[in-house]
């Protein structure tokens, strides 16, 4: 049976552009269909802005690759129109087990809060991941959106001009060259186009490698997430079992700096190691075996004139902390907006650079979270691994030694703190909500508050007036209006109001908060629009 | 409780706890004792917990008082 990955789900069919007499110019286009390329293509399309996205693959993710995705990309996809078959077909994971040699150490349960539409976590292989976002990209066709992906269409070539770009394209059957107003390039962390245009990409490797076996087997471990540190099956080294779908198990084993790879990735090798792990009387099957190394390192700016970096292709992190697909989700929900409203007039150009700052400030914390978890797993002198066994034994007798343990520091938010485009903190307060964060959801009644924000600018009220709609500089903002008393669990006060009396929120389109006041001022909000529009 | 590290004598019956110190080591390898040093550290880290304090401990046991 072929596997969903090996199947082309976008295959190669000549375009008119191959055809025409001087280069199509396209609004947007965009480079590589993973993850982060789809999202930004399907965001710009369904707020109607025409957009093209060129890979020079035309399948799915190749094995599973990313499988955790957190509750922040999930609410993206929801805003994107594709969160609900990932939720579906995810699972969903709380309990987490921590094993030191050969012993468990301690446990933990993630204890997600309630009230919130979507999980903490869910795992989830990216071709599963991939195929619900190209199902959407064809449902906005059906639905007549601008968007179209084509398929074994490689970039070669790039031009940069002061008011579009210029690429040329290969293809099966010979290349052509396209124009475009803006190109958003998600092309990977070995980013074709980062190295055509000549820029750098900087940062610190990690001298180790990783094989990751995906097995199909009938085993009763629970839906849990088990982490080894110096198991008695790979000595020295590090171990990971985690659940996706379909009865398929991710293993991650650290195989250390020298080896040999492709003798490593051989079944007759793999499999032995596996069974030294599971058991020699576990029944499995061999879906995908791969091996990795890594880099954490980012670009000196992700903007690069009308040519936009996102997801691998500007940042690159360990795999600790599922700090990747799920923070270049993040980008492009940053993006997307402020491009739109750029290529509208309705903005000035100059609100893009607020995308290298916000989404710079993003990789940075991610590098630093997944650094740091990296050398702990992995440590690398005398001194750091006597001072990780000692916070491992320790972890085993004693509550305070837990917090220390590293082995990955799962992704959450980023909160845009110092970003230009902030209004000060007018309000007293919860700190989670303040400017720069990404909204926490909360239930009202049987929905959410979360897809209520969804891509335009929002004033949210709770027990305070405003006008139902504000207009500033071009700008509509419209009001939502609620109580504390629409929410009974008293989530949305304790998120949004703390013990403030009433609260007035001016939202972005990407769901983060910019600015709060316990009040509606008008002057105050419109300039905060202007602000968060980087018009002033 | 104050921010500042305390670097004037402090310990009830010095010599005592100089000479448990040393009996805690008493028969371990090399390597143990390593690793008792390390979990001491870490008990000991916990207990203070006042992060500025700890700065200035490191910074002082790597002989850089100034900082």
């Amino acid at each position: 049976m072929n596997k969903i990955f090996e199947v082309p789900m976008y295959p190669y069919e000549r375009h008119a552009d191959q055809d025409a007499p001087s280069p199509v110019r396209h609004r947007v286009i965009v480079v590589g269909a993973g993850p982060i390329g789809l999202g930004a293509a399907i965001d710009l399309a369904q707020q109607g802005i025409e957009v093209v996205v060129l890979d020079d693959n035309d399948k799915v993710s190749f094995g599973s690759r990313a499988i955790c995705f957190a509750k922040r990309p999930l609410e993206i996809l929801d805003r994107l129109g594709c969160g609900q078959p990932m939720v579906d077909k995810g699972v969903q994971w709380n309990v987490g087990k921590v094993f030191f040699d050969d012993r468990e150490v301690y446990n933990f349960d993630l204890l997600p809060e309630d009230g919130h539409k979507r999980p903490a976590f869910i795992n989830l292989q990216q071709y599963y991941f991939e195929e619900y976002m190209v199902n959407r990209v064809f449902e906005l066709q059906a639905q007549g959106a601008p968007i179209e992906i084509r398929g074994r269409n490689k970039v070669s070539a790039v031009g940069t001009h002061p008011d579009h770009v210029t690429i040329e394209v290969d293809t099966p059957e010979g290349s052509y060259n396209l124009e475009a107003d803006w190109i958003i390039a998600c092309d990977g962390a070995g980013s074709p186009m980062r190295s055509m245009l000549g820029k750098d990409f900087v940062g610190r490797v990690f001298e180790d490698n990783f094989l990751i076996a995906d097995v199909i087997m009938e085993a009763d471990f629970p839906t849990e997430r088990w982490f080894w540190f110096d198991p008695p099956f790979n000595k020295g080294q590090s171990a990971l079992l985690h659940k996706q779908p379909d009865g398929v198990w991710r293993i991650d084993l650290q195989l250390g700096w020298d080896i040999d790879k492709e003798r490593e990735k051989r079944p007759e090798n793999v499999i032995p190691r596996l069974k030294a792990m599971l058991g020699d009387d576990v029944e499995f099957e061999l879906e995908w075996v791969s091996i990795y190394t890594f880099q954490c390192r980012r670009m000196e700016q992700f903007r690069h004139g009308r040519v936009l970096f996102a997801g691998d292709a500007a940042h690159q992190v360990s795999p600790f902390g599922a700090r990747g697909a799920n923070s270049g989700l993040q980008d492009t929900d940053n993006l997307c907006w402020k491009l739109k409203l750029v290529m509208e007039g309705k903005a000035p150009e100059s609100l893009l650079d607020s995308y290298d700052v916000e989404r710079i400030h993003g990789a940075d914390e991610n590098i630093l979270n997944s650094s740091r978890s990296t050398d702990f797993i992995t440590p690398k002198s005398e001194i750091s691994r006597t001072l990780r066994d000692a916070v491992l034994d320790l972890s085993e007798h004693y509550e305070f030694a837990r917090p220390l343990v590293n082995s990955g520091r799962l992704s959450v938010p980023c909160t845009y703190d110092g970003s230009p485009l902030n209004s000060a903190d007018a309000l007293n307060g919860p700190a989670r909500s303040r400017p720069g964060s990404a909204c926490p959801d909360a239930p009202l009644g049987d929905g959410f508050l979360l897809p209520k924000l969804a891509d335009k600018f929002t004033l949210l009220t709770i027990d305070a007036d405003a006008p139902d709609v504000l207009e500033e500089s071009g700008i509509t903002v419209e009001r939502l209006a609620l109580s504390v008393t629409d929410d009974k669990t008293l989530a949305l006060k304790e998120r949004y109001l703390g013990d403030a009396p009433s609260g007035v929120y001016l939202i972005r389109p990407d769901q983060h908060v910019a600015a709060r006041r316990p009040n509606f001022d008008e002057n105050q909000f419109r300039a905060a629009v202007r602000r968060a529009t980087g018009q002033e | 409780m104050s921010d500042q590290l305390t670097l004037s004598p402090n310990i009830d019956g010095a010599d005592d706890f100089y000479a448990e110190l040393l009996a805690v080591h008493e028969g371990l390898s090399k390597e143990d004792s390593d690793a008792l040093n390390a979990r001491l550290i870490l008990v000991l880290a916990n207990q203070i917990g006042n992060r500025a304090i700890l700065t200035q401990a490191l910074a002082a046991a790597a002989l850089k008082p100034e900082v």
